[in-house]
């Protein structure tokens, strides 16, 4: 395909490599924010290739990875009863929960389907007006949109058996938290480029100027990564912090206006936690007052309650880029995607994932 | 190729007593499995079907000498019918491939049906068209049948088990534990195709519309490429776990690395496509129409060229070799030069979130 060759061809990715080999003369630390971006990376083997001053930390924006466990603690214990259709991304389906994933519940009997949009499952309510039809409502500013929609959607055409199990969180005000922390070594940040399609650049200014970090918005194919590392690097070498546009086939300044207002008209910002992280003030989406009648919390009297983590999942330390996957102890022998400890193991976009999945070229005693 | 069948423009034969759709009665072994037996099955089986209505088919043993090879395989795809195939061509396919991975000529089929109640006749009488066309195209025979009638709750459930019978030419010895370090890897062609049409009319996604099933027999092409080199070590179809799974599969049971270039792999533009969209990897979908070869390397032009003379394997390529290191583990060179693990998908395929 003429569109993604053009971002994977090597001799383009050969000169990218070159140029931020001349240009770097001390080291960096890049942190890339999204989870699709180191896969990436991983996949690709970027980090093989790149210079050996260049340091890639891994960051927080997988959205399976961070979602807390209490909410799917929550959603396992909706999907379980039996009035309820539950309909998820597929990916959430194997994300463990305390002592289980909505595989096993949908193993048990409850109905559990995997949906490719949430207005698919406001067709689904509108389709069985006798059931109970809930949206695990997961996600950064990218799913947002569409899950505010349904919930609009929903309202317009009167369907009362719709609700939503909202668990929104957002990029900067992570960005955020992990530069004001003592224990960060990242110089600067490779941002997601859909995240920037919906809300535009001008979130990322203030970051770049207050904390004098570079924030350089990419895609995800591999050339991309590579032009915003080279900008990164350039940069930072010249002594700035600025926000810099290098997915600009996608972003743009102001970002998706109609999205906005979509987002603004169903949901409120408020504090939420992130799993392995912990709470980040205003760093989540629920859902506006006017629409409280849609939140499947409230319906179903589930709360987010607080669950502690598995003791030895240091999954908290890898999505703030402050240890690699493998190394943690459990990687490979306790961990692994059959059996795993953390949400990064299990999300396709999990750094522990990636890891596991493209790099046990030596480890082969590391069973799959 | 042979035409998809059209459900809707299949006629039934005859008319089945009153009944337009499957009942517990035509599960039963009386009249009624009779009926359908009768219209439906012999008709669409036609040439292929093996004449008289025992209870187990018989046939010569074959006379060239060789070993014979037996293979069984259940096929629960939905839709039942998807863009290039539908289930009963899968399942004609899909037995005569399992054969011809060993090596073996197919000879004879046998097919058992679960149906749901509920299920259109005329749904199973185009089914069983299919797989008596298909049989045809393959040269084999629909030997002996089942039917059961399970219940089922409005769905539409058609199921079907099909087994097959085969002969393996004397000196022909093609098993997973015969990869050698040094061996070729071959691959008849471009990847992904069955999964991407299935998948993209399952969920009704607007991607990857245009891309067809490759469901195909092999036998033919596995029969030439033997013509060319008796020796072939190792054959495997890469359906359920792609390319990647074929290939992983072949490392852990020969204990031997096996490295290959991933731009050397054909992905047709639309599966990339929808592959990028859905969050998938290509080496990781299902295919129904080809196959991967390990031969000894000095064999490994004359090979490729038999698969490139059949149709079923115009697009066949050089993709990588087997090699000592890190036995058990398949790698591949990524477009930067970066060698990365393959791995085998854990269970379902799932799109992911953004
Ligand atoms: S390897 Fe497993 S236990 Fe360790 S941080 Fe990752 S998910 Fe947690």
């Amino acid at each position: 395909m003429k569109y993604l060759d053009e971002f994977r061809d090597p001799e383009l990715a050969r000169s990218l490599l070159a140029e931020v080999e001349a240009t770097v003369t001390r080291p960096w630390s890049i942190m890339e924010v999204c989870g699709g971006q180191t896969h990436s990376i991983i996949r690709n083997g970027i980090d093989q290739v790149l210079d050996d001053r260049i340091t890639l930390l891994h960051g927080p924006g997988c959205p399976v990875c961070v979602t807390p466990l209490g909410i799917i603690d929550s959603a396992l214990e909706i999907a379980a009863r039996p009035e309820v259709v539950f309909c998820s991304f597929g990916d959430m389906l194997r994300v463990p929960g305390s002592d289980c994933d909505l595989f096993s519940v949908k193993a048990r009997g409850a109905d559990v389907r995997v949906v490719y949009s949430p207005l698919d499952a406001v067709q689904v309510a509108a389709d069985n007006p006798d059931r109970e039809v809930v949206f695990f409502a997961v996600g950064f500013e990218t799913t947002a949109p569409a899950n505010a929609m349904s919930v609009h959607m929903a309202r317009k055409r009167g369907l009362t058996n719709y609700t939503v199990l909202v668990s929104h969180v957002l990029v900067p005000p992570a960005i955020e938290a992990i530069v004001e922390s003592e224990a960060s070594r990242v110089d600067g940040f490779l941002a997601a480029g859909h995240v920037c399609s919906v809300m535009g650049t001008g979130q990322y200014e203030p970051l770049a100027e207050e904390h004098g970090v570079p924030v350089v918005i990419t895609g995800f194919e591999p050339l991309d990564i590579l032009d915003g590392i080279r900008r990164t690097v350039a940069q930072l070498e010249a002594g700035e912090a600025r926000v810099e546009n290098a997915y600009p086939r996608v972003v743009t300044s102001q970002g998706n206006q109609s999205a906005q207002d979509m987002l603004a008209e169903v949901f409120t910002e408020c504090d939420r936690s992130w799993r392995g992280i912990g709470e980040i003030p205003s760093s989540g989406w629920r859902l506006a007052d006017e629409y409280r009648a849609f939140d499947a919390e409230l319906r179903f009297g589930v709360g987010d309650t607080a669950v502690p983590e598995p003791e030895r999942c240091r999954s908290g330390e890898v999505l703030q880029g402050l240890i690699r996957p493998d190394e943690c102890e459990a990687f490979g022998r306790d961990c692994t995607p059959r059996s795993p400890l953390g949400a990064t193991m299990v999300s396709s976009e999990g750094a522990c994932a990636a890891y596991h999945q493209y790099r046990r070229l030596d480890g082969v005693a590391v069973s799959p | 190729m042979i035409d998809p069948v059209d459900p809707a423009a299949w006629v039934c034969p005859l008319p089945l007593r009153n009944h337009d759709r499957i009942v517990t009665g035509h599960g039963g072994g009386g009249q009624m499995s009779g009926e359908l037996v009768e219209h439906i099955f012999l008709p669409a089986f036609g040439r292929s079907a093996v004449a008289g209505l025992h209870d187990s088919a018989t046939m010569d043993p074959p006379v060239d000498g060789g070993r014979l090879a037996f293979s069984t395989d259940s096929f629960v795809v939905s839709p039942l019918f998807f863009a290039g195939g539908d289930i009963g061509r899968l399942a004609v396919n899909g037995t005569v491939n399992d054969l011809a991975m060993s090596g073996a000529r197919p000879l004879a089929l046998s097919a058992a049906f679960i149906l749901g109640e509920g299920l259109e006749l005329a749904v199973l009488a185009a089914v069983a068209e299919s797989m008596g066309r298909a049989a045809q195209t393959a040269g084999v025979k629909v030997a002996t049948g089942d039917t059961k009638v399970v219940e089922s709750a409005g769905d539409e459930v058609l199921y079907i088990n099909s087994s097959g019978i085969g002969v393996v030419p004397p000196k022909v010895d093609i098993r997973p534990g015969r990869a050698a370090a040094g061996d070729a890897v071959l691959l008849s062609g471009p990847i992904g195709e069955h999964g991407i049409a299935v998948m993209s009319q399952r969920s009704g996604l607007e991607f990857g519309t245009g891309v067809q099933s490759d469901t195909a027999p092999l036998a033919g092409m596995v029969a030439s490429m033997l013509g060319a080199c008796a020796d072939i070590h190792v054959l495997r179809d890469p359906t359920r776990g792609g390319l990647a799974g074929a290939l992983c599969e072949i490392a852990a049971g020969a204990g031997v690395g096996i490295e290959f270039d991933e731009d050397s792999v054909p992905v047709p533009d639309e599966v990339a496509a929808a592959c990028a969209f859905l969050g998938l990897d290509p080496t990781h979908v299902a295919n129904e129409g080809k196959l991967v070869a390990i031969v000894p390397a000095d064999a490994a032009d004359e090979v490729l060229a038999a698969m490139r003379s059949q149709p079923e394997g115009e697009g066949a390529v050089r993709i990588g070799h087997v090699v000592a290191d890190h036995p058990g583990v398949v790698a591949a060179y990524t477009p930067l030069g970066a060698l990365r693990v393959v791995d085998q998908p854990l269970g379902e395929q799932l799109p992911r979130i953004c």
